[in-house]
């Protein structure tokens, strides 16, 4: 525990320095900012926000988790050598980046709601808040597994990217064709389940069922709405996302233990 | 002190360490050669846990290592490349190793003061230049007292001074009554330093033993010359 901790340290000393952590900030500060500005009432700033930050979120941790990996190789090679477990290093590697990503959104998203909303929608920020978190944790474990198992660099941002547009875009479309093929039989309880293996979809779910547009939950989330509730489906919703952080991590985690540096 | 029994190690379809066993000595310099690609540096990286062997096993003080690190607090190691992190100062460096060490007081800083490192303090490792980095990876293993030195060609990329200061430290070390590994293509620098050898040759030990019972059993003259005879015979 108290390595990983260290490990953490040297991450946020390194990680803070960088450029990229900045503009991240500053993107979500600006997006919201100019929303609000632009949009008026809190409800639909998040709404937008949504709409972005499934997209953005997944894509830059993605990214990001897997160029840190790789950078971090002499890092890792020094760290070895010395007392130190790897499940540790990998520990405080990997939340030494989920973390600093989580409060760069947390401070981006928050600040323009400080000074321009009420507090009327404290609810369905706080769950805004928590799907970034989820999505980030879960794509920094999905980009660390991938940099574990490719050595090689330009695969592993290939598969990286693959990995991002089939979650965002071909998941989606491969339920759609499966809607369009078996039209005539019911599908609300597969597609339940179904939705259930794309961490984006459960956030875009969460955030929906919070907000309660049922008009703008899509398929999925309309499916959700009606055979579980809100509350049920909200519930569901974050035991998923938790175990989709989680499972990633450690197989990322065996696969590093495994290595050879 | 350290034991090595039936180590195999592959790379995919290469098959890098064949049945390797060995017993390294406490207190002596033993040094492993063989050409290049004969397994020096993955049986070192074995040692260290860097490399995870396919099969056999290591025993470190009579304690067999299995994914534990402690054992690794008695180590010091000077890897054939000095990788660090780029962005990193030295002074950086030697914070970051020594908090992980657990900050102990008794530090060797002989290498760090005789190497001149005192002035490459507040540089960024990626502006230093390839010598400089050894001397910092130098620093680092000799740093904190460790009984076991492990030193993958230590003396390349060095200067000649900086060369002698560290063969002298390694000497000092040695008489010291630590246990020292090291890696070298420079026959006569083994030579000197040096009470046993390990040669391996395309994975596996050729020899092992003092130096002058090799140079014995082969009538050459030196141990360069022996190296490359038994090297040719190999290939024969």
């Amino acid at each position: 525990m108290k390595t990983i901790i260290k490990v953490i340290k040297y991450e946020f000393h390194d990680i803070f320095r960088s450029k990229w952590l900045i503009a991240y900030l500053l993107f979500f500060l600006m997006v919201t900012d100019t929303l609000f500005r632009f949009g008026g009432g809190g409800n639909r700033v998040i709404l937008s926000l949504m709409n972005l930050v499934i997209f953005v979120i997944p894509l830059i941790s993605i990214l990001f988790g897997t160029m840190y990996l790789y950078h971090s190789q002499e890092f890792i090679k020094l760290l070895l050598s010395h007392p130190i477990h790897r499940r540790s290093l990998f520990a405080g590697m990997y939340l030494g980046l989920a973390i600093p990503l989580s409060l760069s959104f947390w401070l981006g998203v928050s600040i323009p709601f400080a000074y321009h909303d009420d507090g009327s929608n404290l609810m369905a920020l706080g769950m805004l808040l928590m799907s970034g978190v989820f999505l980030t944790l879960i794509f920094t474990a999905l980009a660390f597994l991938t940099a574990a198992i490719l050595s090689d660099k330009t695969k592993g941002f290939g598969v990286a990217i693959l990995v991002w547009l089939f979650f965002v875009v071909i998941y989606d479309g491969l339920i759609l064709l499966t809607v369009f093929i078996f039209a005539d039989y019911p599908l609300e309880q597969p597609l339940i389940i179904l939705s259930l293996f794309n961490p984006i979809d459960l956030a875009r779910i969460l955030m929906l069922l919070s907000l309660d547009i049922s008009a703008l939950m899509g398929y999925t989330g309309a499916v959700f709405n009606k055979f579980l509730g809100s509350t049920w489906g909200m519930a569901l919703s974050i035991f998923c996302l938790a175990l989709w952080s989680i499972l990633p991590y450690i197989a990322a985690s065996r696969q590093f233990q495994d290595e050879d540096f | 002190m350290i034991g090595i029994v039936n180590l195999n190690k592959k790379f995919g379809k290469l098959h890098v360490l064949k049945d390797v066993s060995v017993q390294i000595e406490r207190g002596c310099v033993s040094a492993i050669v063989g050409p290049n690609g004969s397994g020096k540096t993955t049986l070192i990286k074995s040692i260290l846990g860097l490399v995870k062997p396919s099969s056999g096993q290591i025993f470190v003080n009579g304690i067999q290592i299995n994914g534990d690190c402690a054992y690794r607090q008695q180590i010091g190691y000077m890897p054939q490349v000095a990788q660090f992190p780029e962005n990193l100062t030295v002074r950086e460096i030697l914070h970051l190793v020594k908090d992980l060490r657990g900050n102990p007081t008794d530090l060797n800083e002989t290498l760090f003061d005789q190497l001149g490192l005192e002035k490459e303090l507040d540089k960024r490792m990626r502006t230093l230049s390839g010598g400089t980095r050894q001397k910092v990876s130098a620093t680092l293993a000799f740093l904190f007292n460790p009984k076991i030195l492990i030193l993958d060609e230590p003396t390349a990329g060095l200067d000649p001074v900086s060369s002698s200061i560290l063969k002298d430290q390694i000497q000092q070390e040695k008489a010291k009554g630590k246990t020292v590994i090291l890696t070298s293509h420079i026959m006569s620098e083994i030579e000197e330093l040096s009470d046993n050898i390990i040669f391996l040759l395309e994975g596996t030990v050729r020899f092992e033993g003092a130096i002058k019972t090799l140079i014995a059993g082969t009538n050459q003259q030196n141990l360069e010359r022996t190296i490359a005879h038994i090297m040719m015979q190999g290939v024969a």
